[in-house]
Formats: structure tokens, C-alpha cells, sequence
């Protein structure tokens, strides 16, 4: 009941154009980048190992490799700061948090792409 | 202008705000208020308007409160409350009272009954801090010095551990996020007292007014 209430009342800071994702797929983040009063649009891209919460506080984690160094964004869902999320490619996986691939490391961390 | 709304917590949440930052926030909800009576000088000696907050069945309101609901126009209240200060001219007797007096930005104080917490000791209760719990020691959370032996007394104010929690606590100067009148809710940054579902006064703020 109260939950319902707080879903009502926050309902409007949702998106509506959120893709359907889950762990193991490749995402294209858009962030947006403020510079004193200029804004731009940086592109972020990796594989999506987590995907937590519900409602306003739904967060996404992508891990990409960038120069030999492992690299991990959590982006708010719903925040006005990500401004498009792409997916570049499904991958076929067997859990719902990808922890594990940081221990590996280059072939052993490839993902199996999802049959159609 | 004085002002004020009963309501009842809800719950936290987040919500970005304009920045896309996210925010943490506390949801309550105010169904419309019925101003049941006004207070002046000349005849209480002091400025109030008495407000009704959420229904109640009929047939468990005594006789002399069923009057009193009768006078403002309105159907049993199952809170009563009084919002006290000057000029209180916006409130008119029988007059619904929303949330819309709030608007984004505005500072607030939330007053409610804080979550009770039993008996507790004087590190929970009095932010106390704590002896060393292993290498022989014997002091552990204790209560401390009672103080100066040549007193023979304990000093008045002297922290102990008792009760804890279950009484009014009023936090001053809350940000108003949103002020939602189709959804009858205020949503207020930060944490106010109280559990889920309690009741919840949510004045003017002193310091800013």
C-alpha cells in the first residue's frame, strides 16, 4: 500500500524509453557531461554486469577494459544525466551478477553472444 | 503567514532533481485538511487554527466531537491538531487546506513521535563511547563516573540509561521537493522522525519565517 503510494508520487521522474537489458549484454551509455555552463554528450560503452533496484533508485553497472585497466560506472536508470542507453549486443549468460569476470581477463572474459 | 498540514509518512525514496542529481526524500501524505476551528486573541488569547486530518467512522465519535465536527461542516477527523502562530488570515472555518501552501523550494519544520527504542544504554541513548572490549578490560559500554566522591550525591543531568525514543522531535528547515496536489503528497528532502504511517506536522519554518 505505501509502496504503491511512493511509486504514484515518483512515477513521473521515471523514463519510458528504457530498453529492455539484462547482465551480459554490451551497452552504448550517452552521458551527458557538464563543462562549466557547456553541456556535451560522451559515449560510454561496456558490458553491463549488474542491474539492481527498482523505481527511481534503479541502478545499471558497466564494466569496459580502458588501457589494461578495468573500469566500472554505475548509472542511475531513470537519471536525466544518462540520456540514451543502446545495446550493442545480447550475450548469453547464466547469472544475474557478472562479479566473476573481473578476475578474468581477455579470452576467458568473452561472453557467448544470445541466439535470436 | 503562519502555516501548517498534518500528514502522515509514508516512506523514503529518491528523486533527481534539476541538476540529475539524485536526491533522498521523504514522502508524506496530506489529504486535504479541514480547518475545524480558528483561535484569536480576543477570545483564546493566542492565534492557532485547529485542523482534522484523515477519516473516521462515525459511530465511534462521542457526542461533544461529533458537535464540534458538525460546526466546521465536515465529516469526523481522526486527527485534531492545532497549528499555532500570527497572522493566520488564509484559513477560513470548514476551508480545505492542501498541500498546494507548500511550494518547491520552501523551508520546513516536521514534527512527529520518534520510533521508540526501549531501554537503552548510554552509548545509544547519550552518545556515549565506549571502553576497550578485550585485553582485560573491565569497562566495556558502562555508564562511566557517577561523579566526585566529596559530593555524596549524583549530580542532577547526569546521563544514564533509560527509555529511548517515543517522544516529539521536531527537524528544522527541510526542503520542500515537490508539493504534489494531484497525489496529495509532499515530498521532503531528508529524513523526518517517526515510523512509516505515523502522523507527521509540517509547519512554516521558525528560523526562515
Amino acid at each position: 500500500m505505501s509502496q504503491q503510494f511512493i511509486n504514484t508520487v515518483t512515477e513521473q521522474y521515471l523514463k519510458t524509453d528504457v530498453p529492455d537489458f539484462r547482465p551480459g549484454d554490451t551497452l552504448k551509455v550517452y552521458v551527458k557531461i557538464v563543462e562549466g555552463s557547456k553541456e556535451r554528450v560522451q559515449m560510454y560503452e561496456g558490458l553491463c554486469i549488474k542491474r539492481q533496484g527498482q523505481g527511481t533508485s534503479e541502478t545499471f553497472c558497466v564494466r569496459k577494459m580502458s588501457f589494461g585497466v578495468g573500469v566500472e560506472r554505475t548509472f542511475p536508470i531513470h537519471s536525466p544525466m544518462v540520456e540514451k542507453i543502446e545495446v550493442a549486443r545480447r550475450g548469453q549468460v547464466r547469472r544475474a551478477n557478472l562479479g566473476y569476470i573481473r578476475g578474468l581477463s581477455a579470452k576467458a572474459a568473452r561472453i557467448k553472444e544470445k541466439r535470436q | 503567514m503562519a502555516k501548517g498540514l498534518l500528514g502522515r509518512k509514508i516512506g523514503m525514496t529518491q528523486v533527481f532533481d534539476k541538476d540529475g542529481k539524485l536526491i533522498p526524500v521523504t514522502v508524506i501524505e496530506v489529504t486535504p485538511n479541514v480547518v475545524l476551528q480558528k483561535k484569536t486573541v480576543e477570545n483564546d488569547g493566542y492565534e492557532a487554527v485547529q485542523l482534522g486530518f484523515m477519516e473516521k467512522r462515525a459511530n465511534i465519535v462521542n457526542k461533544p466531537d461529533t458537535g464540534r465536527f458538525a460546526k466546521a461542516g465536515t465529516t469526523p477527523k481522526r486527527y485534531v491538531k492545532e497549528i499555532r502562530g500570527n497572522d493566520m488570515n488564509g484559513f477560513e472555518v470548514g476551508q480545505e487546506v492542501k498541500c498546494d501552501i507548500f511550494t518547491a523550494g520552501e523551508f520546513v519544520d516536521v514534527t512527529g513521535v520518534s520510533k521508540g527504542k526501549g531501554f537503552a544504554g548510554v552509548i545509544k541513548r547519550h552518545n556515549g563511547s565506549r571502553g576497550p572490549m578485550a585485553h582485560g578490560s573491565k569497562y566495556h559500554r558502562g555508564v562511566g563516573s557517577m561523579g566526585s566522591i566529596p559530593a555524596h550525591h549524583i549530580r542532577p543531568g547526569k546521563r544514564m540509561p533509560g527509555r529511548m525514543g517515543g517522544e516529539q522531535v521536531t527537524v528544522q528547515n527541510l526542503v520542500i521537493v515537490t508539493a504534489d496536489v494531484a497525489n496529495n503528497a509532499l515530498l521532503v528532502r531528508g529524513n523526518i522522525p517517526g515510523a512509516n504511517k505515523s502522523l507527521v506536522v509540517v509547519k512554516h519554518a521558525v528560523k526562515k519565517h
